[in-house]
């Protein structure tokens, strides 16, 4: 009961102060309950264990102070919001898993020493990743058309996709060429010339 | 007719003369035909002749709370009972308010029909607590075991369903939904034997480990009947589409995974795959869906009833371009990442609509989540009519809103609104929800279940209490100002079945003004209010008949009644209840 009324003193400062919307003096009444009912309910807690908070009047006063404004939306409550915990644990590792993992693929140019990787997920279209393509291995790009594939070098950048053909790059949308992508190989020459690259 | 069935025909003298002039037969016949089991029991209340025709004709019973009556005394009134329905755990259960172990064993009860119930086909079991000996047993036991559907259940593994797979040899259902198990592995699946055909359901959507892809294709192949396959997110788009093709005559379709990471031909396939589905009713799974497939299942949609996108974060945009294709919705489930725009899109899109349930993708705020409001609950009113059922979870909702959509929608039989952020007033005006409850009660007159948020005064229950006449299901958290409120729906709401609240300044003077009504009521919960222990005990005392349970907290004042649950029953008090569960 002392936890009780240290409470109402609290609750009374703090109403006095509090920043309203509605008219003063109005629902006074309601709120004194509602907030007498929330102040001893154990289950408000600043982390989900049941240790903090649940016990002894001081750390209820305490939390008093954080509870007398509407509940900040961070405090977790056990059970609450009423979501079953399958549908919890389903949802938000996804998404920042999806967001974290990058798509590494390696790329091949003809004559170079050796190999590097790129991560197709940092490019928003083909113009970033074709620009980034020329400043790894220093070299240009022809212009992309789709009846003659890339005119004005005697580079042409290709990819293997999922069925093992070699295809060139810029034929089909982003997001399908993303996800299609396993490799990246830049063609050089006669072969070039091949896919309706070339001078 | 049984044999073993002894009728003594002085009994029929003190019957009605119009019973005593049917003969037997004839009365079971026709009461073989009443499924509905609230029927079932306005037909054994006629006279006796009737409830012994009633009872030898069950072949179906539903128990709604487990310990509300004894298998025992189950098996000794109907004694031709095929199948059984169970719940056990009180529902705040699925929330974490009630403590692991505290009971819903379903062992006590199979052991009784393992002896009295030879030819049980069904067992459908909800929040039970099922071990993989009590599911082996169950395999072993029961010859002609067909349908075993297990939700929101604890306490077994895969083990126990490789049990199931294995011994049942007439299985028709096998339903594994939203349980808490331990999932050691999915050998499970390929236990069922090579000459086994009689599968006619399948969901495992939420198991999490991988099983055999080619027993499971093999299974779906020689599965003639199967109509309704739920695979989980394991199974990848190219193995669905091999799937369908086994399998064209599904009605109901749970995908796994939909991550985009076909080739162009695999597209196209999974295309004509789809496209060969035309009896698909019910379409579920599709995690982590993006704009980019879903145009692949568009031609399988024109006969949806049924789309369940609660696993796939869709955006607005592809949400909307899928609705186009599915008229014929009637039951929508959906996250609400797709916000208010897609909300707008099925009000324009799907006007036979009747279901709709808005999830949340970020219950706890962890990301920056906009989520629904009060205008897409608003835009679906105006364009879907016929709504009578939804769960809405948002973060802000105004009482307008809420008027404008019950006048829109006036038929709604089940209101379930979640404003996420306890004791939220109406955002606009600043003042208590009252009044859109206040509207829900009084306009939606066929109203069984509701349930309620935001900032509540006693006035909402006033009003529940006046105008819910109908109300059947009520659950409460963080609202009221006084006991006057709960008093007033113990008092008002004469069809009240079940009551659950939390976090309420509610009372033993609350507690005590519905002691007689508990009886009628399948059962009462109460976490975290303002009862007492003696309250209890008083309730107790007076009403023998109810068994009233206290859950205590550690740490918590010893006249605190932390957790009460009471409810009805014929078996008297519990004998199984763990140390922390306290009968009084």
């Amino acid at each position: 009961m002392e936890s009780k009324v240290a409470y109402e003193n609290i609750e009374l400062n703090l109403k006095a102060t509090e920043l309203r919307l509605g008219l003063p003096g109005t629902h006074d009444s309601q709120e004194a309950s509602l907030f007498g009912a929330r102040n001893n309910n154990k289950r408000q807690l600043s982390d989900t264990s049941k240790e903090c908070g649940s016990k002894g009047s001081a750390s209820d006063a305490q939390h008093a102070d954080d509870h007398e404004t509407p509940p900040p939306a961070k405090t977790q409550i056990v059970g609450w919001p009423p979501v079953r915990s399958y549908r919890k644990n389903n949802l938000q590792p996804k998404k920042s898993e999806a967001e974290a993992s990058g798509i590494y693929v390696k790329v091949s140019m003809d004559g170079a020493p050796y190999l590097r990787k790129i991560d197709l997920r940092i490019y928003k279209g083909y113009p970033e990743l074709l620009k980034a393509l020329e400043n790894i291995f220093k070299f240009t790009i022809g212009e992309y058309s789709e009846r003659d594939g890339y005119k004005g070098s005697e580079y042409a950048p290709t990819y293997e996709d999922k069925d093992g053909d070699w295809m060139l790059v810029g034929d089909v949308p982003w997001d399908m060429f993303m996800t299609s992508c396993k490799r990246l190989r830049i063609m050089k020459g006669s072969e070039a010339r091949g896919l309706g690259g070339g001078v | 007719m049984d044999p073993k069935r002894k009728k003594d025909c002085h009994d029929s003298g003190e019957s009605t003369r119009v019973a005593s002039t049917f003969p037997d037969e004839v009365l079971e016949r026709v009461l073989a035909l009443v499924k509905s089991h609230k029927d079932r029991s306005s037909v054994s209340l006629v006279c006796k002749d009737w409830y012994d025709a009633e009872r030898w004709s069950r072949t179906h019973v539903f128990i709604g709370n487990c310990y509300s009556v004894s298998p025992e005394i189950v098996v000794r009134r109907f004694p031709n009972v095929r199948s059984v329905t169970l719940k056990g755990k009180p529902r705040f259960s699925d929330f974490n308010l009630v403590p692991p172990n505290w009971g819903a064993d379903i062992r006590c009860w199979l052991v009784v029909f393992a002896a009295k119930y030879r030819c049980l086909e069904e067992l459908r079991l909800k929040r039970m607590t099922v071990s993989d000996e009590s599911l082996e047993f169950l395999a072993l036991s029961f010859p002609n075991f067909k349908a075993l559907s297990l939700h929101s259940c604890d306490g077994f593994s895969t083990d126990g369903l490789a049990a199931i797979a294995t011994h049942c040899k007439n299985l028709t259902e096998l339903n594994i939904q939203e349980n808490d198990i331990y999932d050691k592995s999915g050998c499970w699946l390929s236990c069922f034997p090579e000459n086994f055909t009689s599968l006619e359901v399948l969901n495992f959507a939420y198991l999490n480990n991988d099983v055999n892809f080619e027993a499971l294709e093999r299974l779906v192949s020689r599965c003639k009947s199967l109509n309704v396959l739920k695979v989980n997110k394991n199974i990848t788009l190219e193995q669905l589409q091999r799937l369908l093709i086994c399998a064209p005559k599904l009605t109901e379709l749970g995908t796994g995974s939909f991550l985009p990471e076909l080739t162009d031909r695999q597209y196209s396939e999974l295309k004509r795959s789809f496209s060969i589905c035309s009896n698909l009713n019910v379409l579920s799974g599709l995690s982590e869906a993006t704009a980019l497939y879903l145009p692949a299942l568009y031609p399988a949609c024109t006969n949806l009833t049924f789309l369940n996108l609660s696993d796939a974060a869709l955006q607005s945009e592809e949400f909307a371009k899928l609705l186009v294709h599915c008229p014929r919705l009637r039951r929508l489930w959906v996250l609400d990442t797709v916000e208010d725009k897609g909300l707008e899109a099925v009000g324009s899109n799907c006007p036979l609509l009747e279901e709709l349930r808005v999830f949340p993708s970020d219950p706890y705020e962890e990301g920056i989540v906009h989520g629904v409001t009060e205008s897409g609950f608003i835009a679906v009113s105006y364009g879907c009519r016929r709504l009578h059922y939804v769960l809405y979870f948002c973060r802000q909702m105004t009482n307008a809103a809420v008027e404008t959509i019950v006048q829109n929608c006036p038929d709604f039989t089940h209101f379930r609104l979640c404003i996420m952020t306890p004791c939220q007033p109406d955002y606009r005006t600043n003042e208590p929800m009252d009044k859109a409850f206040c509207a829900v009660v009084k306009t939606c007159t066929k109203l069984r279940r509701l349930a309620v948020s935001g900032l509540l005064t006693d006035m909402t229950f006033e009003y529940i209490g006046k105008y819910a006449k109908n109300l059947e299901t009520l659950s409460v958290a963080f609202a009221g100002s006084s006991d006057w409120g709960m008093q007033c729906v113990l008092g008002g709401c004469r069809k009240l079945r079940k009551l659950e609240i939390r976090d309420c300044p509610f009372g033993n003077a609350a507690l005590l003004s519905g002691f007689e009504k508990y009886e009628s009521m399948r059962s009462l919960w109460m976490s975290d209010c303002k009862v007492t222990m003696n309250g209890c005990r008083f309730l107790a005392k007076e009403m023998p008949r109810l068994n009233v349970e206290v859950m205590k907290e550690d740490g918590s004042d010893d006249s605190q009644a932390d957790k009460v649950y009471v409810y009805r029953s014929v078996a008297g008090p519990r004998r199984d209840a763990p140390p922390f569960v306290l009968t009084l």
